[in-house]
């Protein structure tokens, strides 16, 4: 099928505006948008720049604003986007070039809620024993590519970039609802605050925009409560 | 552009899992991990099935077991001094991950859960073994999600997107590298006391790949234009299970699981190739014998696909032993692993060659394993060898965690007792001089420029067609002529994008560069190896030949850009070969 593809580009050098262009490719209906991408960049237009790496929706590296929707291009197929497909960088970071966006302040959140198990005490000899149970309980949480679909796609982000943002905080529940973890009033404390979780109003954006299916809102509302009752 | 100057103890080439496990192991140094890519975008993260030791989890294994079924599977060719390492330290291994904070699936009483996998045996090949320690189907996300989240505890220092361009070598020492950082196309010298490189494979070289577009084999590319050889290209591994004409890979834990594969008539195929292990022989022996059933017009409906079916293990077990390759079967197939069988076909996944080294992951350069001091190689880049000539499941999870973290402790040892050297005079010059003859075109003029995208399809068609599961002189003759042609084309190639900023028209051209490379090498080494062992299957030469072969190839770049090979003998200890039967 032919599709036409307007893509949203900026130059990152010189003055130029951002701007519209306009491409026209032959893709089978089964392509990844990723794809009739490369068939832009590699056969019309070398000019083209966006980050890809893994194309089947594990690397993270290719999400961008998709016919209004934020996506991983190679997570979404030709077919299901029709004959005319708007591409555009994420929202809320500054635009490197065209689809490349900065997304320094994107980890400098992820960061920010201590992504990293701090369990109690030395570590055993074997492993540390956790239940099928116990490991169910942040099972969902695990998923996350940190593609930045959830937050970019975030009114309370889009409008105060000081929140803390859904990745972040998937990240933190990760780690709070982890049975060998010990830094829950830490991790709690560091999300309380004027930029944490409390900026969330359930829009529901992000849940539509992970290409992992993580169940983002329902992990920031156990968050939020584990606040509320003071433990997890 | 001046390029500008750092200057560190120990600069690792690479974000993955090799490369953050030596950051880990290198605390308290001065260190810089370079990554082309965002270091959780690595490919570690798109590991799927499990990463193997011997825990004895679920009933009894050894390490003496993994260790014999590491050296059957890889055909005799692996060193055993070094398998021996791989699969006594696996265990501690997947022990300090499960420490680090990996969430491992688990059995009912709490441990790490394990399951088969192909290759994986009980006493020394008598029934499968549950040996694959698994996270669902991402084990590698998670192992790469780990060790990420351990280097942000420990402050590591990370320069993202930095493409490497040159090794530097200075009085019989590596000095250094040369990178690129891609944000804003400006140069950068490292000058280190030692340097690791911890780039992964080189998958790109072959059409259909399970390999992420970024796998160019860069480390590999730049280590042989510097010298040093590379080992054993000649066996590049074909992973069974590649979803059809995608290549992207269907775990081997789906036939762990219980997964079965079927012809074009039904039959269960494997039970003529591998009558004991079936569906879980190791990766090699099944490829060979799908492509054996597809060009006996045994594919499904004539095409150029078998079946794997998962359906006899119901919903549950799919979707949650398997989320992964169940979304993506969903996604890119249109179809439910629930209901209907998956068209797969066999997919380029794993160089076993790479840049030599020893079991400290030093890198060594000639016959006699002489040391190249301060130069460390780790992961799918590297050959220490432990995949000899087919790797068996799980050991790549198990080779870059292993030896990464040797490779760590070994230049934490060396940066201690040693001085900066000297860096090359201009050591930007020549990085500089090929940089600017990408951005402006060979010499050929307008009407001689060819592209890098028409150059790579054509480069990754040959691959495909003639030096891939099964290869024979006359073909692999045609593709080292078409190489030597594309590489003078390559001379005249040229980009589009004139600009600095994020520049990926760039990238794509210098990668494209290294491609060719490391494809010729694979070529001339399976054109030269007169005999069949492992991934490396010659029609005109079907019988292993330890008399003559049973040996390690060395790829030194010529002067003149040519390639000439050496040998140098396996290190044979507890096993002698056998037959290779399962």
């Amino acid at each position: 099928m032919r599709v036409k593809l307007r893509i949203k580009r900026f130059d990152g050098e010189g003055d130029r505006e951002p701007y519209w262009a306009e491409y026209e490719v032959e893709a089978e209906p089964t392509d990844r948008l990723l794809d009739a991408l490369h068939a832009v960049k590699w056969y019309q237009d070398g000019t083209l720049s966006f980050r890809r790496s893994c194309a089947h929706g594990v690397c993270g590296s290719d999400a961008m604003l998709i016919n209004g929707r934020n996506r991983l291009a190679c997570k979404v197929l030709v077919k299901d986007l029709g004959e005319r497909i708007t591409v555009e960088p994420l929202r809320g970071y500054p635009v490197i070039k065209d689809l490349v966006v900065d997304q320094t302040a994107f980890f400098q959140k992820y960061e920010s809620v201590k992504p990293y198990l701090s369990p109690e005490g030395e570590p055993p000899a074997r492993e540390r024993l956790q239940t099928p149970e116990q490991r169910e309980r942040f099972d969902d949480t695990t998923k996350c590519i940190l593609c930045a679909a959830c937050t970019t796609s975030c009114p309370s982000f889009w409008s105060n970039p000081d929140y803390v943002g859904p990745a972040a905080i998937v990240n933190a529940h990760r780690f709070l609802f982890d049975s060998r973890d010990a830094a829950t009033a830490e991790r709690l404390a560091g999300l309380n605050g004027t930029d944490g979780v409390w900026r969330c109003r359930t829009v529901f954006n992000c849940v539509e925009a992970c290409p992992r299916g993580i169940d983002i809102t329902r992990a920031i509302g156990e968050v939020k409560k584990a606040l509320l009752l003071g433990r997890t | 552009m001046p390029a500008s100057y750092h200057q560190f103890e120990a600069v690792i080439v690479g974000a993955g899992g090799a490369g953050l496990m030596a950051a880990l192991n290198l605390q308290g140094r001065d260190v810089a991990v370079l990554s082309k890519l965002h270091p959780v975008r690595s490919h570690t993260g798109a590991a799927q099935g499990g990463i193997g030791a011997a825990l004895g989890n679920m009933e009894e294994d050894h390490w003496e077991w993994h260790m014999f079924d590491t050296v059957k599977g890889s055909d005799y060719l692996a060193d055993q001094d070094a398998v021996e390492i791989l699969a006594r330290e696996a265990i501690e291994t997947v022990l300090e991950l499960e420490h680090r904070g990996l969430p491992f699936s688990r059995t009912p009483d709490g441990k790490i859960a394990q399951r088969p996998f192909g290759g994986h045996t009980r006493e020394y090949g008598k029934a499968a073994v549950r040996r694959a320690c698994y996270a669902a189907d991402r084990t590698g996300h998670m192992i790469l999600q780990t060790l990420y989240q351990q280097c942000i505890r420990n402050q590591v220092k990370f320069f993202n997107e930095y493409l490497v361009l040159e090794l530097l070598v200075e009085g019989g020492r590596v000095a250094g590298v040369v990178a690129l950082s891609v944000a804003d196309g400006s140069l950068h010298v490292f000058h280190a006391k030692a340097v690791l490189f911890a780039t992964g494979g080189c998958g790109r070289i072959y059409q259909i790949t399970s390999n992420a577009h970024a796998l160019t084999g860069d480390g590999m590319a730049v280590a042989w234009r510097a010298g040093v050889p590379l080992e054993d290209m000649e066996f590049f591994q074909f992973h069974p299970t590649g979803i059809y004409k995608m290549g992207i890979l269907i775990t081997e834990g789906a036939r762990g699981e219980g997964g079965k594969l079927f012809n074009g008539r039904g039959e269960r195929f494997m039970e003529k190739y591998a009558p004991t292990l079936l569906d879980l022989a190791p990766r090699d022996i099944i490829s060979r014998a799908i492509y054996r059933e597809l060009r006996q017009g045994h594919g499904i409906e004539g095409k150029w696909y078998v079946h794997l079916d998962l359906r006899h293990l119901g919903r549950a077990v799919i979707e949650t032993k398997l989320p992964d390759i169940t979304d993506f079967v969903r996604t890119y197939l249109g179809i439910d692993p629930v209901e209907a069988p998956i068209p797969v076909q066999p997919t380029a996944h794993y160089a076993m060659g790479g840049i030599p080294t020893d079991v400290w992951g030093r890198v060594v350069f000639d016959e006699k394993n002489k040391v190249l001091p301060g130069f460390y190689a780790a992961g799918e880049c590297a050959c220490v060898s432990v995949h000899g000539a087919n790797r068996l499941g799980t050991n790549s999870l198990v080779d870059i965690l292993v030896f990464g973290r040797r490779a760590g402790r070994d230049m934490a040892r060396f940066v201690a007792e040693n001085d900066f050297p000297p860096l090359p005079r201009q050591p930007e010059e020549s990085a500089l001089r090929w940089l600017s003859r990408l951005r402006e075109g060979g010499n050929g003029g307008a009407a001689r420029r060819v592209s890098v995208g028409e150059l790579r399809d054509t480069l990754q068609g040959e691959m495909m067609d003639k030096a891939s599961v099964f290869r024979d002189g006359k073909l692999l003759t045609e593709v080292g002529e078409k190489l030597q042609e594309l590489k003078e084309r390559y001379q005249e190639a040229t980009i589009q994008d004139r600009g600095r900023v994020f520049n990926t028209d760039l990238v794509e051209a210098i990668e494209l560069g290294f491609l060719l490379d490391v494809a010729h090498t694979v070529a001339v080494g399976a054109l030269t190896r007169q005999e069949s062992r492992g991934a490396h299957s010659r029609e005109d030469f079907p019988q292993r030949d330890d008399k003559n072969w049973l040996k390690h190839s060395l790829a030194y770049r010529t002067p003149s850009g040519g390639i000439e090979l050496k040998y140098k003998p396996v290190t044979i200890t507890r096993f002698q070969p056998q037959e290779r039967k399962y």
